[in-house]
C-alpha cells in the first residue's frame, strides 16, 4: 500500500514536470494535431493534375479525338500548344509540365492504313513515382482509345475491386501509419530525456535514495510518457477517423490494445538511452540516431517487402513496423486478434528486454 | 576593432570546438548519422514493386482460358499462385500472404467468343502502392496475353481479320531514363541531412547555455552577439561540410546518381541551406531557452517538413493550395526543388537564381533573429 501510494507520487510528480509549463503543454499536444492535419493533405501519392504540353503535329481528326479524351480525364491538364519539338525541353526543364505529347505528321494516316502509329510521351523523371504514375495513365486511355478503333472484337474486360480501399486512395494507407509515426516521436523523446534530466540536474541520485525500487521507478517514469502517447494517437486518430472520414473497420479496443503495445515497447527504448545518457544533449542525439531509421524501416514510406533481406530481419527490432502494421491492418481491413496476434509478440519481446535493461541501468550506471 | 574581433571570436570559436569535440555523441551522431542514412536510403527505400505474389483462381479449365492466365508467369513482377477455389484464395488475401487475387470465372471462354469476357481482378487496398502497382502488372500481362492470341487467330482466318490500327506509346523518361527511385531519393537525402544535422544539433547549443547559466557568463565578457553566434555556427558548418562530402560520394559512387549540373554550385548552394538551418537551429534555440523544448520545436519544425512537405517523396502537384503554401514558406521545399534539378537535369539558371535569393533571404533573417534572441539582456 505504501509503495502504492510512493509511485503514485512519482507518477503525480513525473506529469507535472511534464505540464507545469504553458509552453511545454503546448509542445505535447499541437504538433500531433497540427502535422496530422498538415500531412493528412500533404502526403499523397495520388496523381491528380497533371499538366502537360503538346506537340501535335497531325492535327487530325484522330490526334484531337485522342487529346479529348485526356483533357476529358480530369487528371490532365493542358498547358501548353508547342509548335516545334525544341521547346519541349524549357516547358519541362523549368517544371512547367510534367510530360509533353509529340504527336507525329502521319498519325492518321497510319491509322487510316491499319498500321501502328507512334505517339511519343516524354515524362520528367526528377521524380520518377509521379513519372511512372503519368504514364501509366496515358497507357490507359491509349489501351480505351485502341479498343474503340479495333472496334469490338476479342476483349477482355478486367473487373477491378480493391478490399478496404475501394477507391485506393493513398491517404488511407499513409493517414492510419501516422497514428503510430507522429506519436513515436515525442514519447520516444519525452521518455528518452526523463531521467537524463535528472541526471544532469543531479536529482536522480536523490532519487535513487529514496525507497523506491529501481522497478517502481521505472514504472514512474514509463506511464506518464505512455500516456502522452496514447493522448497523442487519440488526436491523431480522431482527425483521420472523423476530419479525414477514413472508414475504421475493426475494433477500438484492439487499436488500443495495440497502440498500447506499441508504446510500451517505446518507452521501453527511450527509457534505455536515457539510463545510457549522461546528459540531455546526449539523450536526445541517440534519440534522434534512432528515430529516423525506425522511420524509413518501418514500412511508412515504402512497403518492408521491398527491401533487401537483411534489412527486413533488422526490422524485427523496429517497434514501429510492428506498431504500424497493427494500427493498418485493425484500421483498414478490420483484423482481429487471431489474425494478427503474431505482430504482438516483438513488440513484447522489445518491451520485455529493453524495460528490465533500463531498470538496471539506473543503479549500475552512475557518474 | 578588428583585431579585437578576430582575437574574441578565436578564443569562443576554440571554446566551441573544444566543447563540440569533448562530447562524443555529437560526433557520432553528426557523422555516424549520415553516413547510415546513406546506406538505409539507398538500399532501403524502394518504390519499386518485384514479385508481388498473386493468388490465381481458374474456375474456367478451358485451354484459352490457361493461356490467357499463363501471360501472367512471364511477368517478373508478379508471382502467380495457383488456388483452387475463391474461399481459400480470399483466406489467403486476409492473411497477406497474396497482394490480389485473379479469378477466371466459369463462363470465361464462352463469353470471349461472345466478346465481352471478363477477368475479376480483387485487390487488397490497404497497401494501394502495391495494389495500384500490381492492378498495372495484371492489366499489362493479360493484354499482351490477348495480343497473342489475337494474333494467332487471326492467322487461322486469313484474310478476314483487316491489320489492326493501334497507337503504340513510345515513351521517354527524361532525367531518370530507367524511372529508378533511388535517383530521386538520393539527392532528397542531402537535404535532409543537411536539415537534421542544421537543425538539430544547433537547436541545443544556446538553450544549454541559458539553461546552465553559462551564457550570462559570456554576457559580462566583451564578446559582440553576432561574435557568439558566428562561432556557434563555424564548427557545425564543418561537421555540415564533412556530411555533404560523404553524401555526394555515396551518390556518385556507391548510387551512381548522375551530376548533370555542376559540382561547385552543388556545392555551394548546399553550404547556403546548410548555414540556413543551421541559423533555425540557433534561432529555436535562443527563442526557447530549453533543451527539451528546443529539441522538439527543432524537430516539428525542421525535420518532420522537411520529410514530409518538401517534395522529398510525395509530389507537391497533388496537394492542395494551403499545403503548398506552407510548403512553400520552408527553405527546404527551395532547395529541395533545386538540388534534384541539379543532380538529373542540369544547370537551370534562372532556377538557381530564384532558390539562391530565397535561400539567401532567409538566411539574412534568421541571422539578424538569431541575433536578437542573443542580446546581451537578462529577464
Amino acid at each position: 500500500m505504501a509503495t502504492l501510494a510512493q509511485l503514485g507520487a512519482l507518477i503525480l510528480k513525473e506529469l507535472l514536470a511534464l505540464i507545469k509549463e504553458p509552453s511545454s503543454r503546448i509542445i505535447l499536444f499541437a504538433p500531433a494535431l497540427m502535422q496530422a492535419l498538415l500531412f493528412g493533405y500533404g502526403a499523397t501519392y495520388d496523381l491528380k493534375h497533371v499538366p502537360y504540353a503538346v506537340l501535335d503535329q497531325s492535327r487530325s481528326a484522330a490526334s484531337v479525338e485522342l487529346l479529348a479524351r485526356l483533357d476529358g480525364s480530369g487528371v490532365f491538364e493542358r498547358e501548353a500548344t508547342l509548335t516545334s519539338s525544341r521547346q519541349i525541353a524549357a516547358q519541362i526543364d523549368g517544371g512547367k509540365v510534367l510530360m509533353a505529347i509529340s504527336i507525329p505528321a502521319d498519325f492518321q494516316d497510319r491509322l487510316a492504313a491499319g498500321q501502328t502509329a507512334p505517339l511519343q510521351l516524354i515524362l520528367d523523371g526528377r521524380n520518377s513515382s509521379t513519372a511512372t504514375a503519368a504514364s501509366g495513365y496515358v497507357a490507359t486511355i491509349v489501351a480505351d482509345y485502341n479498343a474503340s478503333l479495333a472496334g469490338g472484337g476479342q476483349s477482355v474486360a478486367i473487373e477491378r475491386r480493391a478490399w478496404y480501399n475501394p477507391n485506393l486512395e493513398s491517404r488511407w494507407l499513409l493517414m492510419p501509419g501516422l497514428i503510430a509515426a507522429l506519436s513515436m516521436v515525442q514519447t520516444l523523446l519525452i521518455s528518452a530525456l526523463s531521467v537524463a534530466r535528472e541526471r544532469e540536474q543531479g536529482t536522480f541520485d536523490q532519487l535513487l535514495v529514496t525507497p523506491l525500487t529501481p522497478m517502481l521507478i521505472l514504472i514512474g517514469k514509463a506511464l506518464p510518457a505512455i500516456l502522452v502517447g496514447l493522448l497523442q494517437s487519440s488526436i491523431i486518430f480522431l482527425i483521420i477517423r472523423f476530419w479525414f472520414q477514413i472508414p475504421m473497420n475493426g475494433s477500438v479496443a484492439l487499436l488500443y490494445l495495440g497502440l498500447l503495445s506499441f508504446n510500451i515497447a517505446v518507452v521501453g527504448v527511450g527509457l534505455s538511452i536515457s539510463a545510457l545518457s549522461t546528459s540531455m544533449q546526449q539523450a536526445m542525439l541517440y534519440t534522434f540516431l534512432l528515430i529516423m531509421p525506425l522511420m524509413l524501416l518501418s514500412g511508412l514510406l515504402t512497403p518492408v517487402r521491398n527491401m533487401p533481406e537483411p534489412l527486413q530481419i533488422a526490422t524485427y527490432a523496429n517497434p514501429l513496423r510492428f506498431g504500424m502494421s497493427i494500427v493498418r491492418s485493425v484500421y483498414l481491413e478490420g483484423a482481429g486478434l487471431a489474425e494478427i496476434g503474431l505482430e504482438f509478440i516483438p513488440l513484447l519481446a522489445l518491451a520485455m528486454v529493453t524495460l528490465p535493461l533500463a531498470a538496471w541501468l539506473f543503479r549500475n550506471r552512475m557518474y | 576593432m578588428n583585431a579585437g574581433f578576430l582575437r574574441r571570436f578565436s578564443a569562443l570559436l576554440r571554446k566551441e570546438v573544444r566543447q563540440m569535440l569533448r562530447d562524443r555523441s555529437t560526433m557520432t551522431v553528426g557523422l555516424l548519422l549520415p553516413a547510415a542514412l546513406i546506406l538505409l536510403f539507398g538500399y532501403g527505400l524502394s518504390f519499386d514493386v518485384k514479385n508481388a505474389p498473386v493468388a490465381v483462381v481458374m474456375e474456367d479449365s478451358s485451354p484459352m482460358a490457361r493461356e490467357i492466365v499463363d501471360g501472367l508467369q512471364g511477368s517478373s513482377y508478379l508471382s502467380p499462385v495457383w488456388s483452387t477455389n475463391m474461399v481459400d484464395a480470399e483466406a489467403r488475401i486476409r492473411a497477406g500472404a497474396v497482394d490480389g487475387i485473379v479469378r477466371i470465372p466459369p463462363d470465361f471462354s464462352r463469353r470471349l467468343a461472345a466478346g465481352d469476357a471478363h477477368v475479376q481482378l480483387l485487390l487488397n487496398g490497404a497497401n494501394t502502392t502495391l495494389a495500384q502497382a500490381v492492378e498495372a502488372y495484371v492489366g499489362g500481362a493479360l493484354a499482351s496475353s490477348m495480343l497473342k492470341q489475337a494474333d494467332r487467330s487471326g492467322s487461322d482466318r486469313e484474310g478476314m481479320q483487316p491489320g489492326t490500327s493501334s497507337i503504340e506509346v513510345v515513351q521517354r523518361i527524361w532525367f531518370n531514363e530507367a524511372g529508378n527511385s533511388t535517383w530521386y531519393l538520393v539527392p532528397g537525402l542531402l537535404v535532409l541531412v543537411l536539415t537534421l544535422i542544421g537543425a538539430f544539433l544547433t537547436s541545443l547549443l544556446i538553450a544549454r547555455e541559458w539553461e546552465r547559466g553559462t551564457l550570462e557568463s559570456l554576457f559580462v565578457t566583451p564578446a559582440h552577439p553576432t561574435e557568439l553566434v558566428l562561432a556557434k555556427l563555424v564548427p557545425y558548418l564543418a561537421i555540415g561540410a564533412i556530411d555533404l562530402l560523404l553524401c555526394l560520394l555515396a551518390a556518385r559512387f556507391l548510387f551512381d546518381v548522375p551530376m548533370r549540373g555542376s559540382l561547385w554550385v552543388i556545392v555551394c548552394i548546399s553550404m547556403l541551406y546548410l548555414s540556413v538551418s543551421l541559423l533555425l537551429g540557433l534561432l529555436i534555440s535562443g527563442l526557447t531557452r530549453n533543451q527539451f523544448l528546443a529539441s522538439q520545436v527543432a524537430l516539428v519544425t525542421s525535420f518532420m517538413p522537411a520529410m514530409m512537405l518538401s517534395g522529398f517523396v510525395f509530389d507537391l502537384r497533388n496537394v492542395p493550395l494551403a499545403v503548398q503554401a506552407v510548403s512553400h514558406v520552408l527553405p527546404a521545399t527551395h532547395f529541395m526543388g533545386l538540388i534534384k534539378t541539379l543532380f538529373l537535369a542540369g544547370n537551370d539558371w534562372p532556377g538557381i537564381a530564384r532558390s539562391s535569393i530565397i535561400l539567401s533571404g532567409y538566411a539574412l533573417l534568421l541571422t539578424l533573429a538569431a541575433r536578437r534572441t542573443l542580446r546581451k539582456t537578462l529577464d
